[in-house]
């Protein structure tokens, strides 16, 4: 009754080329736009910050970064820690080395970076395909996470072997280091998701998008039909790895504030693949839904467990690890399309509501 | 000049000065070598009948080696008491019909609903089945690092001028043992070439009347089989705890090495592996800061791929439109 489409009338090129065609879409989206924005920065107490909100929004870009690569070009990487890692050390050797540039750069400029690790790594995906590749990709995974733990110049010679976030300021604003408040860390990464968000969406349903897409759905077909396989995929890793390079830069800087390589182990990598394939493989939305299923989901059974049946901790452990794999399962031969696809049946759903017939 | 000395020629130097090390060296490659082919040869036996990849395989030997141990504490297995060996037997046959009832479990529920998904989606669903059964195996059996003896002499001793250790001698004979077996049971028996025809083409051997149902069945019994041995020889090397799974990640470029699809390339991909990892890791290791084994097998089959795309053994990939 109230999601339908019918006299909403497309009367010019803008109309029929908008991001979200339907009236009620938009309407939806402009309020939870408004609502992070306006609504969630005023919720005082910083686990909320600390233990969901910053970790979602970073996992979620991250997990867009993977999309492009996986959903949208058909890539199977495994390498996401090490380009998150990659992500991390850059910022922090930017940060340490040139006090003075301004952090929001110095987020972007780590991206590039790991724009760049990312190309190098992504070569041999011209010759190698489908699980070969993502065995491949593994190599960096585990050469990134050695090199940054084994080579002192990037942690600064320091005696732990850990990077520290040193505080920073960009408008006024504290946004790095122990001292600044989660609030506007939250701002900072929401302005940030936002504008790389509306980017990806842009990208994936222009030009660029479509040749990925081929590429996906049939390399050889695609190189026939004109697309060139070695731009296509490399600038497929290339921006994959920008988007996780920023993220594994506001991940170090802006969450957990100090890290060792320890936070960038293969189980990240599963993770982040859990995500976009939960949420959806090639779809936005879905990088979204998949970070907060596979966040949230550890964090209510560990309340469940520890806090309402009483178990001892380890034990409960063991049960999460049994229920999270389950339900991994489970949810793949339910919709193995992911949430993002639940999403649009409930909308196809809610067209005819209450009158499907 | 002086990295290029010690790049080039300090490590040949020293391999020819210390022929004895170095054949030690390359011995304990091999060993190693053995235990990647025996996980290695779980993955292929699962990717060639059903084209998923299994991630789960080394979780299966941890699982396994949990499951023996249980057994052999159930019996009166203690620290000090050890078991009569028909009373081993008896816990290692339990063990493989847990392990065939597994196969079971996982055919019906996991992979029956999944036919005809996407291969990634399938991939997906074996590294949900692996944390499963770590979780399951820890609840059943517990967390702590167990101990593994089921009784075979683990003494060194010296064969003109090289130490060697009896363990790893049985190892490397039950893997060579269960890999003859193996080729005899594909190549001879009507299970076998029932197999190779579902490997070959699932659409044909369907039409010619193979029941792909219960092939899968068999070909994951047969891979928590080997699962189960890898876990027990690997398990009484090092105690049966929660790293055992990892070598599931030793065995994945062995796989890209060999080639998916095939199983003397798994042995071969193996042993190339664990010779390679040891050679670099003892001889150039020291030049790079060390622990290079993490990740040097996966730059080696990297580039080895670059070469040739199907692996050492692969079948030619052959594309069209």
């Amino acid at each position: 009754m109230l999601y339908r489409e019918a006299g909403q009338f497309k009367a010019s090129y803008a109309a029929d080329q908008a991001i979200f065609p339907i009236t009620q879409d938009r309407v939806a989206v402009i309020a939870v736009l408004l609502i992070a924005y306006l609504g969630v920065p005023f919720i005082q107490g910083d686990y909320w910050f600390e233990a969901i909100l910053l970790p979602l929004l970073i996992f979620a870009l991250a997990a867009i970064g993977l999309n492009i690569l996986t959903g949208y070009c058909g890539q199977i990487s495994l390498g996401t820690g090490g380009f998150l890692a990659v992500g991390a050390y850059s910022t922090y050797k930017l940060m340490t080395a040139f006090p003075d540039l301004n952090i929001l750069l110095i987020f972007i400029l780590a991206g590039l970076i790991t724009a760049g690790v990312g190309i190098l790594f992504g070569l041999p995906s011209l010759r190698i395909k489908g699980f070969y590749l993502a065995v491949a990709t593994l190599a960096a995974q585990f050469f990134l996470v050695w090199l940054f733990n084994k080579v002192p110049w990037f942690y600064n010679y320091h005696p732990s072997g850990n990077i520290e976030a040193p505080p920073r300021e960009a408008f006024g604003f504290l946004i790095t280091g122990a001292e600044a408040t989660p609030q506007v860390r939250y701002v900072v990464i929401l302005i940030f998701v936002t504008l790389l968000t509306l980017a990806a969406k842009n990208l994936v349903r222009g030009r660029i998008g479509r040749s990925w897409m081929a590429i996906r759905d049939m390399d050889i077909a695609a190189e026939i039909i004109g697309i060139r396989p070695l731009q296509t995929k490399l600038l497929a890793f290339a921006i994959s790895s920008f988007y996780i390079g920023v993220a594994g830069a506001m991940m170090f800087s802006m969450w957990l504030g100090s890290v060792e390589t320890e936070a960038f182990q293969l189980f990240v990598s599963f993770d982040v693949l859990f995500m976009i394939i939960i949420g959806g493989l090639g779809s936005l939305l879905g990088s979204f839904l998949g970070a907060g299923f596979i966040l949230l989901l550890p964090i209510v059974l560990t309340n469940l467990f520890v806090g309402g049946l009483g178990f001892t901790a380890n034990f409960a452990k063991h049960v999460e690890f049994m229920l999270f794999g389950g339900l991994i399962i489970f949810f793949l031969i339910v919709e193995p399309h992911g949430l993002a696809r639940l999403w649009q049946i409930t909308k196809e759903k809610l067209r005819l509501w209450p009158f499907p017939h | 000049m002086d990295v290029l000395y010690a790049v080039f020629i300090a490590p040949f130097v020293d391999m020819a000065t210390a022929p004895i090390f170095f054949a030690e060296v390359i011995i304990g490659g091999l060993i190693a070598g053995v235990m990647y082919s025996l996980v290695a040869l779980g993955f292929v036996l699962i990717f060639k009948a059903s084209g998923v990849f299994n991630f789960a395989q080394g979780v299966l030997a941890l699982f396994a080696g949990l499951t023996l141990v249980g057994l052999m504490e159930f019996m009166g297995q203690t620290s000090t008491q050890q078991l009569p060996w028909y009373l081993i037997a008896l816990a290692i046959i339990g063990t493989a019909a847990v392990m065939v009832a597994l196969a079971f479990a996982i055919e019906r529920i996991v992979l029956r609903p999944l036919v005809n998904q996407e291969q990634i989606i399938l991939f997906m669903s074996t590294i949900g089945l692996a944390l499963f059964l770590e979780g399951f195996g820890d609840v059943l059996w517990g967390s702590d690092v167990k101990a593994l003896d089921i009784g075979i002499p683990d003494a060194s001793f010296e064969w003109g001028g090289i130490l060697l250790n009896q363990f790893d001698l049985v190892a490397a004979a039950t893997a060579a043992v269960l890999v003859a077996v193996l080729a005899v049971f594909f190549q001879k028996t009507r299970v076998g070439r029932a197999l190779r025809a579902v490997a070959d083409d699932h659409q044909a051997a369907l039409s010619v009347g193979i029941p792909l149902k219960s092939i899968w069945v068999i070909v994951w019994s047969v891979a928590g089989i080997v699962a189960m041995v890898a876990g027990i020889m690997w398990g009484a090397k090092s105690g049966v705890q929660f790293s055992l799974s990892l070598i599931a990640l030793k065995a994945l470029p062995v796989l890209i090495l060999g080639g998916f699809t095939s199983v003397p390339g798994a042995i071969v991909g193996g042993l190339i592996i664990g010779v390679g990892e040891k050679i670099a890791e003892i001889y150039w290791g020291p030049l790079i800061g060390g622990a290079i084994e993490n990740w040097f097998a996966y730059m080696l089959a990297m580039v080895f791929l670059l070469f040739r795309p199907q692996g050492l053994f692969g079948e030619k990939i052959i594309e069209r439109v």
